[in-house]
């Protein structure tokens, strides 16, 4: 209450509420939402009116008898977003108002919606009722509109045991003593790593193992604003690199660096995590990190 | 129809809250301030536009007749509108031939209740008020369906304060900064100050018009119209009613040197410029408009009250002033005053 004693607070209120006679029209289309119905009222050049008036504004003449089941679904021609719910409001969250042609109807409802943010209701949008859970004959018996399912969202979720045998068990093996192994195809003379027993080029087989070096060359990367949970922070690199006495590049993310200095031709170095921590897993190199080398001219 | 002028406009220095004063108190001011200027003590017809949903009292306007000195009995009346409607009225009362002076005056004061849900009091009692449908809220719909470039907006924002700031009666409003969010797409500053306030207006017929002002604003054309009240039954992103008004009114005559529009957003004015088909030579509310003083009930009035102002004072031969009542321009009067 104001503190000043010449200020007064003043309520205007009609205790129980006013009460009025609705007329049958009215009557009619409040009886019908009692019933979970949206009745329109045809006029007498045929358009349907919702909510159904008297008389017709377009001409003046008396609508018809005839009451038109519409909707229950409408398509949005205009809202507007309140931040700020008022106390009087449908809704105690954000939402929108907006005319609502319903179909079958020639003219919009006005009405709330719950749309969850502003920019879901374009023009256009189609919206359906959410009604009172008690209808009473009354405009709130439209509880709100909310927008028209588009999409769904399904849970995807299977579970594998994947078993790493042949050739990447010997370089997984490798990896957890801090090794790259490789291998090299006779025929083709390429050196390949991770290790492989089948040349992809000739398709021979390859006997060779060798242990690659940890140093190479960035051929290649790019940089990743997404959040990727093997990644340290966003963005980050990923990049090729080319190690050492090896023939293909593998890819790794890139570290120690800040992103816009990553080149291509830079030299890095794989930092492995501490021994301890060692298992024969890719988790094993954090990152590839600069060796400060200068940078070497890629062909 | 009788030659009737407007010879007489005076208005309160409006505030944004409230002074304390009654209603009587604040409109006895301007009511002497016109009673002074045309020398004029009675007047053959009395006629207040007033809401009592302003002060939550029912005939408050009944007692505002304190300060028009209504003993022995005058000729009164009283529209629950704009004063524009009211002097819509004399008009009419004048036409009858029997009298030929009226005293029209419209007040104010939005600042006592919150306006915005004081306003949902007007719409219709089983469609539009239970759901609680607000001021700022069917305005942000019109905004919506008329949908106009937010630095359009922004220009009539800013020049009506630029305006209001050379005009004693408005407020000193800033240009708008910031983007504040009203219920969008309005934005704070594209609403209208919460505004306390009255005006009078004198009319006068034929020869004593040219008596009591020696350069009397000639209503050369006045109509008014209105449309359907529920949003949903009329296109919101113009204004049928307005154009009818202004047809009515004959605008299109002439060229138009002054419009004073009663804009309460800014939206409305883009509305009210095609309807009313004002081409870019028309000064638009040079007064500021209601952006940047809205003393609801007399705002409509001093539209009128502005745009005689600029024929009284010789800056223009012809200006228009419209007047807007109901939600979302339902009803709209047009004047055209002349030299």
């Amino acid at each position: 209450m104001p503190s000043d004693p010449l200020v007064a607070q003043h309520v205007l209120e009609f205790p129980g509420g006013y009460t009025r006679t609705t007329g049958p029209v009215i009557g009619r289309f409040l009886s019908e939402l009692r019933a979970r119905r949206i009745v329109g009222v045809r006029t007498a050049e045929g358009r349907v009116l919702v909510p159904p008036l008297e008389y017709d504004p377009a001409t003046g003449e008396p609508v018809t008898g005839e009451y038109v089941e519409v909707g229950p679904a409408g398509t949005v021609t205009a809202s507007a977003w309140v931040d700020e719910p008022l106390d009087g409001h449908p809704l105690d969250r954000p939402f929108a108002w907006a005319l609502i042609e319903l179909d079958g109807a020639d003219t919009a409802l006005v009405h709330a919606v719950d749309a969850g943010n502003p920019k879901a209701l374009a023009p256009g949008a189609r919206v359906w009722p959410v009604w009172s859970d008690r209808p009473t004959g009354h405009i709130t018996d439209l509880a709100h509109f909310v927008p028209e399912v588009t999409r769904i969202t399904s849970g995807v979720r299977v579970e594998y045991r994947l078993q790493a045998g042949g050739a990447l068990r010997v370089f997984l093996e490798g990896i957890a003593r801090g090794v790259f192994l490789g291998s090299r195809c006779d025929q083709c003379e390429k050196v390949y790593v991770p290790l492989r027993r089948s040349c992809p080029e000739c398709g021979g087989a390859i006997q060779e193992t060798r242990e690659i070096s940890d140093t190479g060359t960035i051929t290649t990367f790019a940089i990743n604003n997404l959040p990727d949970p093997r990644a340290p922070e966003v963005p980050f690199v990923s990049a090729y690199i080319l190690l050492d006495g090896a023939d293909i590049p593998m890819i790794a993310l890139i570290g120690g660096v800040p992103a816009h200095e990553v080149r291509q031709g830079m030299r890095v170095r794989a930092v492995w995590v501490p021994e301890s921590e060692r298992t024969a897993s890719m988790a094993n190199i954090r990152w590839f990190a600069p060796t400060g080398e200068p940078d070497v001219e890629l062909s | 129809m009788r030659d009737v002028a407007i010879v007489a406009f005076a208005q309160t220095r409006h505030t944004d809250h409230d002074t304390g004063l009654s209603e009587h108190e604040l409109i006895q001011p301007v009511i002497n301030e016109v009673k002074e200027r045309t020398g004029l003590k009675r007047f053959g017809f009395t006629c207040s536009g007033s809401c009592d949903y302003l002060a939550g009292a029912p005939f408050s306007f009944v007692s505002a007749l304190d300060a028009l000195a209504a003993w022995p009995p005058i000729s009164e009346s009283h529209v629950e509108m704009d004063g524009a409607w009211a002097l819509y009225e004399a008009w009419v009362r004048l036409q009858h031939g029997d009298i030929d002076s009226a005293l029209v005056y419209g007040f104010g004061k939005s600042s006592l209740g919150d306006l915005r849900t004081i306003m949902t009091l007007q719409l219709d009692p089983y469609y539009l008020a239970p759901l609680g449908l607000d001021q700022l809220s069917y305005a942000a719909l019109q905004a919506a369906a008329l949908g106009a470039e937010r630095k359009e907006l922004d220009e009539i924002v800013r020049r009506s304060r630029a305006d209001g700031r050379g005009n004693p009666y408005a407020f000193d409003l800033p240009d708008p900064e910031g983007d504040d969010l009203a219920v969008r797409p309005l934005r704070k500053a594209d609403v209208p100050p919460i505004t306390d306030g009255a005006a009078a207006i004198v009319l006068a017929t034929g020869d004593l018009a040219g008596r009591l002002h020696p350069n009397p604003a000639w209503i050369r054309g006045i109509a008014h119209r209105t449309e359907p009240h529920y949003l949903g039954m009329r296109d919101l992103a113009r204004s049928a009613s307005a154009a009818d008004a202004a047809r009515a009114a004959g605008v299109g005559k002439g060229p138009v040197e002054v419009a004073e529009l009663h804009a309460q957003f800014p939206h409305e004015e883009i509305i009210l410029r095609r309807a009313l088909e004002l081409g870019g030579d028309t000064v638009i509310n040079p007064s500021g408009g209601p952006l940047a003083a809205n003393p609801v009930m007399a705002t409509g009035l001093i539209r009128i009250g502005e745009a005689a102002r600029r024929v009284h004072d010789g800056t223009a031969r012809r200006a228009v002033a419209h007047a807007a009542s109901g939600p979302c321009l339902q009803q709209n009067l047009v004047t055209v005053l002349e030299a």
